[in-house]
């Protein structure tokens, strides 16, 4: 990890017609961060997520990646989201072409490599998941914790900077988070900067470096895990934490 | 029975003339059904591409889809003999005389007829693929128009193919009423034999069984196109973690469910 600051938020708010979501998002992530984002349904966790990848349009604030303002006018969006990759909770892998050209389609088209090369890096990252023998297979064909770590392997395909996890084994029967938060907490320690919003607490606490709370549209706290799990400044943390952790057990 | 007696007499006689109009017939058909699903591929794409954020792009946006939506909405609302009258005789009426060949005016109508269809079933089908297909390919990185190429329309393709499939019938039976601007295809021949051999019911009765071989041997080679299309249900896992070298078949049924 070092002091580099990679994506910062500053005063990020977003509404979806009246509804404001955002009101003012602080968040400064730093290379080789892994930072967990957790709160209560509604607090807009996915969408803090899907603006800094600009899916979601931010209506005031600023994003910056790597000290470039992310939202300027003649910002370069195609080649920012090959930095920025993401992993969704619905997989949303291309369900028309099999798991290889899923991994290879991007890095052909947007970054230009080669067949050859494209493939190489594709079967780099799909052995890295694990999935490395199921190149001819669609995704139809697959298990939820298999897509989700194709998705993975598809995101890294692009070399990307930074990568965004939105609830990424939210849509998986139990006996597959595993095998995903496995692939997660490797890519965690390779030094890949993560920003993953997640219900798993045990993930929160044992894998980030960083843990963020957010309630009602801020960032309510933000700490070492250490921190947030067992003395959180803020009561709001604490209620949520002892909600959740109550449940888990 | 003289009926058939009457039948056979007529097919030995006109048989060249019927084949040569069922010829044209299908002709027009598949390259009408051709042509206008490209049209309606490209029309239905440009239909779904996202308003632009920039003002006069925008503006130039919104006018093409008005453009389009009136000719959508003109093309499905008026009969495609009325369509043909107008723009063949529409076409002579503005070059002073001179009218377009037949067989090319034939297609450039069904086409067009076509095209006005199918770009909304394209609309439909681009708008019923899943948004997460899009942000998917969003999310690395993919242009609109590599994401509807590479991801949307292969997808939309095989969803739409019945329907298409079913613009084809329907052009082949409609491309009868072409017969008003004297194009020479079945419904034309059948007209010119009748009034040579006087016998109607008798030629028509022909007439009606080709035009059904035609669309029933065209919807079951579609049918067939659509079973390939389906792709294989069965794929290979290269290697075990038993045993490296082996290949091991996995059928759909082995396949794990989500
Ligand atoms: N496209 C949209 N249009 C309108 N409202 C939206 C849209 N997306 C999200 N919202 C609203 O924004 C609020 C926050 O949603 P968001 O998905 O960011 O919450 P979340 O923290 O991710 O919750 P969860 O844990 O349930 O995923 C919700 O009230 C939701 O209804
Ligand atoms: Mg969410």
């Amino acid at each position: 990890m070092t002091d580099e600051p990679i994506v910062v938020l500053k005063n990020l708010t977003k509404s979806f017609g009246t509804n404001r979501v955002l009101k003012g998002i602080d968040l400064s992530v730093r290379k080789g961060e892994v930072v967990s984002v957790i709160g209560a349904s509604g607090s807009g966790k996915s969408t803090m997520l899907r603006c800094i990848n600009l899916l979601e349009r931010p209506s005031s604030g600023s994003i910056e990646f790597c000290g470039e303002n992310v939202l300027g006018k003649d910002f370069d969006l195609r080649r920012y989201r090959t930095k920025v990759g993401m992993v969704f909770q619905q997989f949303n892998l291309f369900n028309n072409m099999n798991v290889l050209r899923n991994c290879v389609v991007g890095q052909r088209r947007v970054l230009g490599r080669s067949k050859a090369e494209a493939e190489e890096t594709a079967m780099r990252f799909l052995a890295k998941v694990g999935m490395d023998a199921y190149v001819n297979a669609r995704p139809r064909q697959l298990s939820g914790g298999q897509k989700q770590r194709v998705a993975i392997a598809r995101a890294l395909s692009m070399d990307p900077d930074v990568l965004l996890f939105d609830e990424p084994t939210s849509a998986l029967d139990p006996e597959m988070v595993g095998e995903v938060l496995h692939v997660m907490k490797e890519l965690a320690s390779s030094g890949l900067t993560m920003i993953v919003v997640t219900h798993e607490m045990s993930f929160a606490r044992e894998v980030s470096s960083r843990v963020v709370f957010m309630d009602g549209g801020v960032v309510a706290e933000d700490a070492s895990p250490e921190v947030i799990f067992n003395r959180p400044a803020n009561p709001r943390t604490a209620e949520f934490l002892h909600r959740v952790l109550d449940r888990e057990v | 029975m003289a009926f058939f007696s009457e039948v056979k007499k007529i097919w030995l006689a006109y048989y060249p003339q019927l084949f040569m109009g069922m010829g044209n017939t299908l002709l027009i058909a598949l390259v009408s059904t051709v042509i206008g699903l490209l049209i309606g591929i490209l029309v239905g794409i440009v239909r779904t591409i996202p308003l632009s954020r920039k003002p006069l792009l925008r503006w130039v946006q919104r006018v093409i889809n008005f453009l389009l939506s009136a000719y959508i909405e003109i093309f499905r609302g008026t009969p495609m003999m009325v369509q043909a009258m107008v723009i063949f005789w529409g076409y002579a009426f503005l070059s002073g005389g001179t009218t377009l060949p037949l067989l090319p005016s034939a297609i450039l109508i069904v086409s067009v007829n076509t095209g006005a269809y199918i770009a909304e079933i394209v609309r439909g089908g681009i708008i019923s693929v899943d948004t997460g297909q899009y942000e998917g390919a969003e999310s690395i990185g993919m242009s609109h128009f590599q994401i509807m190429f590479h991801v949307v329309i292969p997808q939309v393709m095989r969803n739409i193919l019945p329907a298409v499939s079913n613009e084809f019938i329907i052009n082949i039976k409609d491309t009868s009423v072409l017969s008003v601007i004297g194009v020479v295809e079945l419904f034309t021949q059948a007209k010119n034999v009748a009034k040579g051999t006087f016998a109607i019911f008798e030629t028509y009765a022909i007439v009606c069984v080709m035009y059904f071989v035609m669309t029933f041997s065209v919807s079951l080679l579609l049918r067939l196109v659509e079973r390939l299309l389906e792709g294989k249900s069965t794929y290979t896992i290269c290697g075990s973690q038993s045993d490296s070298a082996s290949m091991i078949r996995i059928t759909k049924e082995d396949a794990p469910n989500d």
